[in-house]
């Protein structure tokens, strides 16, 4: 009820919740977690499916059809394996840690808009579809998916073991490096929409969705959810090949259900917050006032949000399928030296261009020389910018032994002397 | 310049200017157009594939089209095998209980043989467990008595189960053989045989085998085969086990994890120790080996 009034009173946010009682808020967060979960149960066969026809491979197919109950008979035999905890684990915080990720995930969609007003037959009740909303919606997202990264780094501090420790160390630096590029690309929606709320956002994309627009934020986008969710490439807190199963390797059973179930949860979040701010969210990918805008009304909203979810589902997939993990340093180098200073850089250009239609009233079409000139720029400084010198070639004073004469390692010749050990040298310093 | 000093060329047509600038994301064509070949996965239990034709699988001791077994025990596949894997005891056909009382001849082809000639294949053991199907046994039988199958389905729960002996290996009788021990053809040697001049059972062969053993099962074909009514006998082909849909795939898997296959081999292996060689059975016309009949 509270949450009724406070939006129904806050500016900025379109959905109206005014008609809301408190036992529609409870049908709706229990819609929303049975949907959740078996997105979870599909996304795991679709992921499965769709990396094993990329690899020219058929995939789960034996149990039901097109294999759909594979997941379904992976999450029974997880249920019944025997759950162990490590004698070195720190027993509360390591039962706490999986429960932290779950709960985490599951605050995302409460503000996720399914679709504008839902229409219920015989009634002229109607109601918003999504669970909440409130004028820093977003925010509320960002933490959110900030609180599940302690469940991680518990998870990993509380199993006693170097792997899950050193995961978690990952974890905490991937977080910090690529929330910040995130946080970045998601300031130039809000600056766009005027809004934080989540269903403000969405009406404001009646006219374009803000992809368009706002392309390179939205690339960055892309990109840091992958990082934040630890998929391929950026799933080094569970790298297979260098820390067995990272932060989950001491977790059976249940317990490391848990922490499956909240990757693909925060998978599917990433992705509904990705729809919601770029991509039009419920919106019909077609024109405003097509069919009188008939298709963004009523029920069929929730089936354009589900296509435009489910096609970011096949995004991770895709670039899980094509890309190799990155190394550690490389992936930092990347998220600090590319991600950032490009999202900064990108917020700035956005804010000064948004202060100058805004508040000098300067028009596209006096927009349109500066960016052809500084396009101009770009190209040419690219031009022209020094290839990285070679180093040059070692035509010092003659060797006095040519220790590759003829091509092939020889030793020296009788008169000749070898060249002092660049290794001697250094061991006497140390001594 | 020399030969060595010259700048590396290629030999693959390189990229162009606009395959130059997707080149770093070309990976992800790679996996999209993937998505749209046909897959090359076999769906091994549901949808058996017929391997190569000189695929080496298991083997198989070949008939002449009289019944006469081919194998005439000189051992030299378990001299040749690598792997130590093949047994043979031969003996003489004089020695055969329908020989008894009778003094047969080295070139004498009016008494019982299990081969033509004077000495056939008691015992034929081949361990599945060592043989590694290099078919240098194939390459060194004499009489082509020996050679190998499509069938790729060897596999066991037991070590002894896989043994394989010689009721395992041997042909199963085509339609209008006669079973052996019989008399050869009259008037042939065995360079008959081998030069493939028998076509078919005689009538003197079948009459024989009345005589001695008036219950045997391939009278009737060989009777037929032999007075001209029926063609001539020939082998057939190994043939693949029918498809096994889920339900019964998982059913043999469920069954071989309980240990019942096992109990189901152990009685097959007492069937086949008391069967007599030769002896014609209704897996063995179905080509395929008698365990899988009996524990499917």
């Amino acid at each position: 009820m509270d949450h009724a009034i406070l939006a129904a009173a806050a500016p900025g946010v379109a959905a109206d919740f005014s008609q809301e009682t408190i036992w529609a808020s409870v049908v709706k967060a229990v819609l929303i977690v049975v949907f959740l979960l078996t997105s979870v149960l599909f996304a795991i066969w679709f992921e499965r499916k769709v990396v094993a026809r990329m690899q020219v491979r058929p995939g789960p197919n034996w149990h039901g059809p097109f294999g759909l109950l594979q997941s379904l008979a992976d999450a029974m035999k997880l249920l019944l394996k025997e759950d162990m905890t490590v004698t070195r684990a720190d027993k509360f915080v390591y039962l706490l840690a999986p429960m932290i990720s779950v709960f985490c995930s599951l605050l995302v969609f409460a503000v996720i808009p399914f679709g504008p007003s839902l229409p219920f037959p015989w009634t002229d009740w109607t109601t918003p579809a999504q669970l909440t909303d409130f004028p820093v919606a977003v925010l509320y997202i960002l933490a959110a998916a900030s609180l599940g990264v302690y469940g991680i780094v518990l998870g990993g501090w509380s199993s006693g073991s170097t792997y899950p420790l050193l995961g978690a160390v990952r974890s905490t630096a991937q977080v910090i490096s690529y929330e910040l590029a995130m946080g970045l690309s998601l300031v130039s929606v809000f600056i766009m929409a005027g809004s934080m709320s989540t269903s403000q956002i969405v009406s404001s994309q009646s006219q374009i969705w803000w992809f368009i627009p706002l392309a390179p934020a939205f690339v960055i986008y892309v990109i840091s959810m992958i990082g934040e969710t630890n998929r391929l490439p950026f799933d080094l807190p569970e790298a297979e090949g260098e820390l067995v199963s990272g932060y989950m390797t001491e977790y059976s059973s249940m317990k490391f259900a848990w922490f499956f179930l909240a990757e693909y949860i925060n998978m599917l979040n990433v992705s509904a917050v990705c729809v919601t701010l770029f991509l039009g969210g419920w919106r019909a990918p077609v024109p405003e006032g097509f069919l009188g805008g008939a298709l963004n009304e009523g029920w069929l909203p929730i089936i354009w949000f589900l296509v435009k979810l489910w096609a970011l589902m096949f995004v991770f997939v895709w670039v899980r399928g094509t890309l190799l993990r990155l190394r550690y340093d490389q992936f930092m180098v990347f998220g600090w030296k590319i991600l950032i200073p490009v999202a900064l850089a990108w917020v700035v250009v956005l804010a000064v261009v948004q202060w100058l239609q805004r508040v000098q009233g300067v028009t596209y079409q006096q927009f349109v020389p500066v960016i052809v000139g500084a396009a101009v720029v770009f190209v040419a400084i690219m031009w022209f910018w020094p290839e990285k010198k070679q180093p040059p070639a070692d035509d010092g004073e003659a060797e006095p032994v040519d220790a590759f004469a003829g091509g092939y390692p020889v030793p020296p010749l009788p008169g000749q002397t070898l060249p002092p050990s660049k290794r001697f040298g250094k061991e006497v310093r140390g001594e | 310049m020399s030969e060595r000093e010259k700048e590396y060329q290629p030999l693959r047509p390189q990229p162009g200017p606009i395959a130059e600038i997707f080149a770093p994301v070309a990976g992800f064509g790679v996996t999209l157009s993937s998505m749209f070949k046909p897959t090359v996965t076999e769906q091994y239990p549901r949808k058996k594939v017929q391997p190569q034709r000189r695929y080496h699988g298991r083997h198989q001791l070949n008939r002449y089209a009289d019944g006469l077994e081919k194998c005439i025990g000189c051992e030299l596949c378990a001299w040749a095998c690598p792997a130590d894997a093949i047994y043979v005891e031969g003996a003489s056909n004089a020695d055969l209980p329908e020989n008894a009382g009778r003094e047969v001849r080295a070139d004498d082809s009016g008494g019982a043989h299990m081969s033509p000639g004077e000495r056939y294949g008691r015992v034929y053991q081949i361990n599945y467990l060592r043989c590694i199907f290099c078919g240098l046994c194939i390459e060194a039988c004499p009489t082509r008595a020996l050679t190998m199958t499509n069938d790729y389905e060897l596999a066991g729960n037991t070590r002894s189960g896989m043994i394989y002996e010689k009721q395992d290996l041997l042909a199963p009788l085509a339609e209008g053989m006669l079973a052996a021990p019989h008399p050869m053809v009259e008037g042939t040697t065995d360079t008959d045989y081998y030069s493939g001049d028998v076509l078919g059972p005689t009538t003197a062969q079948v009459d024989w085998v009345r005589e001695h053993r008036p219950e045997d099962e391939t009278l009737e074909a060989a009777q037929a085969a032999a007075s001209g009514q029926a063609p001539a006998p020939t082998l057939r082909k190994h043939e693949l086990r029918p498809d096994e849909g889920p339900g019964a795939a998982e059913r043999s898997a469920g069954a071989a994890a309980v240990g019942s296959v096992r109990e189901d081999e152990g009685s097959t292996t007492g069937a086949r120790a008391t069967s007599e060689p030769g002896s014609t059975s209704e897996a063995q016309l179905t080509g395929a080996p008698a365990r899988t009949e009996v524990t499917a």
